[in-house]
């Protein structure tokens, strides 16, 4: 929250420096007054004086300060919670990655994962769901958190100022590989979103190379489609996330590693030693040549 | 039949005149009154040490316990600071990684920071108001023995690598669902800690109220003592939440309950309410003593009366009452309403007045006084700078808006350490530093003490000030490890240092705790100039506490009452023999400390022991789901206690009246709210009763946040049945009044009759509860489930009801319980008012409630 870029994240990171200052100050106060009864001027003082700083610094100070801070305060709670400006991004937390769905103004769907995507300027309403346990959305430089419960929904917005990129991570304690949940969030121009949108929402382009086209094959023979969607083939999978494009993402095994070929072989070959406990087995027994042809293929579904 | 004459009450001259306090005691009677205690106060020597109940032996054990599971927490913060360091690290798994940061929290919440209180409590309580010992020794022995043992196992899962892993809060679904016996180690073996944290905390409340010294109205006692009724208090209505929590919560692992899961309605929402209900007073439960410790030690050394002993008093309470009403700010990012999240964070605010209030009179004392910089002043200041520092942080966490960003982070790690360290560790080490001449007769060394303060102050900031950085770039709490590209990497490592420097101050501290100090000679009897009765006892020590026990007039007597400590001594006041050779102590009342009775208090004892051994066994073979030896020890358990009450409790004395001295002939039965088995009961009985109301809470906390409650579709409790039980549950705590009544007239036959027809009844009522919902299934939905739930807790209380009530009846028939001699009848009388109430709202919920729901 120190780089902030959204609209509510600049506001809180205000507030937070209200109050560290605030705080230092009083922090000083309470300990000079402690060092000066103490150390600089150790002699008797008078009882009223006393009583005084019982009823003053315990009573009436307090209550003008944290009124203040309470008015000042609170009405930042109404931002996060403010509606979209027509545009919903469905999340839901799965251990130990994002299931991230687009909502277009039709009502259909995007299907993404791991890595979501907004655009500046505009206020993207988040709409958080969790599958089997507890997690907590979080993107530090655009605002707060959110709990994501299963059976319950809960509701999130941002208001990106600047394009970049910002990470994503989960802050509630959801099982071995909670440190591992990461994303990132993409910020963009609005023209740059509106194309970036409509190519996500088409279906995966064909390999490209032979060498893709020998890593489809193996993609179809390990089974891998009965976890993972590859929407226009015959991977159909809901178990695990989508790889229509996952060769457009910045990042793999949500948000540990880099994109690149190596990263993809990576993954695939030691998914559990990555990610402790993670659903998806190590594919450790695939030969170094299917693994590339595995990361060619991966790679090109941009 | 002739009515019963009444029991004697107190007669002779009370309040002592200043005339008869400077009559000389003959010295055969001092000789003989010592010789007296002595016998009667022997502490068990060799391998019989160990059956030993008086508090300055059990309070000691406890205390070393508690430190000793400290330590061993302290070593999983270090090998978690150590997997942190660096970025992708691997000197912890993070299966292993998960375990421990579980086990530090759970360990330090519920093995350390609690339990010493307790400890400390136990240990001092009785000194500061001048007692011999507590009410109830054998309890505080029990209670004991079961936190060692139940620390013992909930620590040593991790040996075999199967430590609960889901964090001390144990949100559901994540540990309703973990595979393996972690969670349950977590349930069972806490729960089972709990029960004797409440034991513990009745017993001190008993004690503040009614072990007092004649004279000590409550408005002159120790502000220590005040403090112990207040976190007394608040661990009774904190602790039946979280018990009410396991109970579901273990349900749901054991036999598939589903209170927690959404897809059968259930909510794990209501564990977060029931957990920080639980939890948030506990921050205070831990908080307030700590800050006792220092009420006590800032006037020694201002050397003036403490200022604003009213205002630290209303505001200890305030805190107490207010501790209960902000446990949603540790709930802020669930997606509450604003409307409630704008209530709890103004709230979360509130705490800092009483907070306030607390610390400024402590600086207010230090001003009008003239201050001498001892070495547990010097621990006070460092508890005072980083207790403040938290404190200011606090009041940024309780701003929802920046808690939205900060929950769950490295700022909430640094928060919460610097307000348990300068709240908790700091005041408890100065306080060890303090007392330590109290409780051992030795006096620690300034020079190591003042390295042990400067290694931990100045690593406890090198770790934690850091944090609150990490944190608000992004770091969240609870993660194994994290990439290089964060940027996190720099302070983890300072982090790492300075919790190495930290751990190089504990050991010079446990050094000069633990290092032999025969050659230190005989210490002074009050070496700070304190003006508290603790600071009166012998040196060198002698096992009865007080010699006699005093006629106190002063806040500090020890400072304004010149001659006491001279009177005390020469055995001037009261108690000051024990001419039967059984331990006793003084009750007097609870608002004026008029003397009104002479205690018996129990002496040493193997059967609280193995009540504790076959208790720990009923807790823990469930946890590996073996339920039959799990019934046969919770049987044996119930067997012991019943013996332990049965020889050491409420037995009719042979004479009624003692010689107390001054003149003052005290009884030494009495029945009713005058004595103090009453108390505990009655005491016990509000914080039962809070985790029944838990429950209930949960039946309407689904009513009104699942719109599947009940279904559309659902089977009811049968109503002939739920009024048949409320009908015989009632007709079962009438007919044990009647037994009272017609007891005390004289008309025991029909005592005994009465008692046979209630324990006949309460089996039917258990009968009938049962009936009323058998045929529903608890396992498929959180309706019947509750349903069953309550059932359970009813009919367990009157299971427990009906052992009360032949226990009255054997009473009657052995000559224990008479007509004069009623307390056992009287107390269990007392626990069926609240069994009646069950039964009521029970009867209420599962046969009324559900005509009404939509």
């Amino acid at each position: 929250m120190l780089n902030p870029s959204g609209r509510d994240a600049l506001l809180l990171y205000d507030l937070a420096l209200v109050m560290f200052v605030g705080a230092l100050v009083l922090w000083l106060l309470v300990g000079g007054l402690f060092v000066y009864v103490t150390r600089i001027n150790p002699r008797e003082m008078s009882r009223g004086l006393a009583e005084g700083l019982i009823i003053g610094g315990g009573v009436l100070f307090p209550v003008v300060l944290l009124g203040g801070l309470l008015v000042y305060s609170l009405p930042l709670m109404q931002a996060p919670r403010e509606a979209d400006e027509g545009m919903r991004v469905h999340i839901t937390a799965e251990q130990w990655w994002w299931r991230v769905e687009y909502e277009l103004p039709d009502g259909s769907r995007v299907t993404s994962a791991n890595e979501l995507r907004l655009p500046v300027g505009r206020r993207t309403g988040l709409i958080l769901n969790a599958h089997r346990v507890i997690h907590a959305f979080w993107v530090p430089a655009l605002g707060g958190k959110a709990d994501m419960i299963p059976g319950r929904e809960t509701y999130l917005s941002f208001l990106p100022e600047a394009a970049g990129t910002y990470r994503g991570q989960c802050a509630e304690f959801c099982g071995a590989s909670h440190a591992l949940m990461a994303f990132e969030t993409v910020v963009m121009e609005p023209d740059d979103f509106e194309a970036w949108l409509d190519a996500e929402a088409q279906d995966a382009t064909p390999p490209q190379s032979e060498e893709a086209t020998r890593g489809a094959q193996v993609f179809a023979r390990e089974g891998c489609g009965s976890c993972h969607t590859v929407r226009g083939t015959q991977a159909v999978g809901q178990v695990g996330p989508d790889l229509t494009h996952v060769g457009g993402r910045v990042s793999l095994g949500a948000g540990i590693l880099g994109a690149e070929a190596p990263d993809f072989v990576n993954w695939i070959a030691h998914t559990e030693t990555l990610k402790p406990e993670v659903a998806m087995p190590s594919y450790d027994h695939l030969s170094p040549d299917d693994l590339t042809a595995l990361a060619a293929y991966l790679g090109g579904l941009e | 039949m002739t009515r019963p004459a009444p029991l004697p009450v107190a007669e002779g001259p009370y309040p002592p005149t200043e005339e008869m306090l400077n009559e000389p005691v003959s010295s055969e009677d001092q000789e003989r009154g010592k010789a007296e205690l002595r016998a009667a106060w022997k502490t068990p020597q060799g391998w019989r040490y160990i059956s030993a109940v008086n508090n300055t032996e059990v309070g000691v054990w406890y205390s070393l316990t508690a430190f000793g599971f400290m330590l061993l927490a302290g070593l999983l913060a270090l090998a978690m600071r150590v997997q942190l360091a660096f970025p992708d690290m691997t000197f912890l798994d993070a299966d292993r990684f998960n375990q421990f940061f579980t086990m530090h929290g759970s360990a330090m919440m519920f093995l350390f920071a609690v339990p010493m209180f307790e400890a400390i409590s136990i240990l001092l309580l009785p000194a500061f108001l001048g007692a011999r010992d507590m009410p109830f020794p054998r309890l505080s022995a029990y209670g004991y023995w079961c936190f060692l043992i139940g620390g013992c196992f909930v620590m040593g899962s991790l040996l075999f690598d199967a430590g609960p892993k889901a964090g001390w809060f144990m949100y559901p679904p994540l540990a309703t669902e973990e595979e393996g016996i972690g969670p349950d180690i977590w349930l069972l073996g806490l729960s089972f800690i709990e029960v004797a944290s409440i034991a513990a905390a009745v017993e001190l409340i008993v004690g503040a109220l009614k072990c007092r010294p004649p004279g000590m109205r409550v408005n002159i006692m120790p502000l220590y003592a005040w403090y112990v009724m207040v976190v007394g208090g608040m661990i009774l209505f904190a602790f039946p939440p979280l018990i009410a929590g396991d109970f579901l919560f273990e349900l749901q692992r054991s036999f598939d309950w589903p209170f927690f899961d959404p897809e059968r309605g259930g909510d794990p929402i209501l564990w977060q309410h029931l957990f920080w209900i639980f939890g948030h007073p506990e921050v205070y439960i831990v908080f307030l003593p700590s800050i006792a410790i220092a009420a006590m030690i800032v006037p020694t050394v201002a050397r003036r009366p403490i200022v604003g002993y009213s205002w630290i008093v209303l505001s200890a309470v305030g805190t107490g009452f207010l501790s209960f009403g902000l446990w949603v700010h540790h709930m802020f990012t669930t997606g509450l309403p604003q409307i409630s999240l704008g209530f709890f964070s103004a709230a979360s605010e509130a705490v800092v007045i009483p907070t306030g209030i607390q610390l400024f009179a402590f600086v207010a004392t230090l001003m009008v006084g003239r201050v001498r910089m001892s070495l547990p002043m010097l621990w006070i200041a460092g508890a005072l700078a980083i207790f403040v520092a938290g404190g200011l942080t606090g009041v940024m966490l309780a701003i929802v808006p920046f808690n939205w960003q900060a929950h769950d982070t490295y700022f909430i790690v640094a928060h919460l350490h610097y307000t348990l360290f300068g709240g908790m560790v700091f005041p408890v080490i100065a306080g060890v530093y303090y007392f330590y001449p109290f409780i051992a007769k030795k006096l620690l060394s300034e020079r190591l003490g003042r390295w042990a303060f400067w290694l931990i102050f100045a690593g406890f900031n090198v770790t934690f000030l850091p944090m609150h950085l990490t944190g608000l770039m992004g770091m969240p709490r609870r993660i194994f490890t994290y990439p290089e590209s964060s940027g996190w990497g720099t302070l983890n490592l300072i982090s790492t240092i300075g919790a190495f420097v930290v751990a190089a101050g504990f050991a010079v501290f446990l050094y000069d705790l633990l290092r032999p100090k025969s050659r230190q000679g005989q210490i002074p009897r009050n070496p700070w100039d304190a003006g508290t009765l603790e600071f009166s006892h012998d040196v060198p020590e002698e096992a009865w506490g007080v010699r006699s026990v005093p006629y106190v007039t002063s806040r500090y007597p020890l400072w304004d009452q010149p001659k006491l400590v001279e009177r005390m001594d020469a055995g001037r006041y009261y108690l000051a023999d024990a001419p039967d050779h059984q331990r006793e102590t003084i009750v007097t009342s609870v608002i004026d400390a008029k003397p009104i009775y002479v205690q018996r208090v129990t002496g040493p004892a193997w059967i609280t022991f193995w009540a504790a051994i076959f208790t720990g066994g009923a807790f823990i073979f469930p946890t590996f789901h073996i339920y039959k030896p799990a019934i046969v020890c919770g049987a044996f358990a119930i067997v012991c206690v019943l013996y332990w009450l049965w020889t050491s409790t409420a037995r009719p004395p042979k004479e009624e009246m003692r010689e107390a001295g001054l003149g003052l002939r005290l009884p030494t039965y009495m029945s009713g709210p005058d004595s103090v088995g009453w108390w505990g009961m009655w005491i016990t009985m509000l914080g039962d009763a809070t985790a029944f109301a838990s429950i209930v809470f949960g039946f309407f906390f689904y009513w009104t946040a699942r719109p599947d409650f009940p279904p559309a579709d659902a089977d009811h409790a049968i109503g002939v049945w739920v009024a048949a039980a409320a009908l015989l549950g009632v007709l079962a705590w009438a007919a044990t009044m009647l037994a009272r009544e017609v007891n005390r007239r004289g008309n025991v036959k029909l005592a005994r009759l009465a008692l046979v027809l209630a324990a006949l009844s309460a089996a039917a009522a258990a009968g009938a509860a049962w009936l009323a919902v058998r045929d529903l299934d608890p396992v498929s939905h959180v309706y019947p489930a509750i349903l069953w739930a309550l059932m359970v807790w009813l009919v367990v209380h009157l299971c427990a009801g009906i052992i009360m009530q032949c226990y009255c009846l054997a009473g009657s028939l052995f000559g224990k319980v008479t007509p004069r001699h009623d307390a056992d009848l009287r107390n269990v009388t007392l626990y069926w008012h609240f069994v009646a109430l069950k039964v009521l709202v029970t009867a209420a919920v599962l046969g009324l409630v559900p005509g009404w729901l939509p």
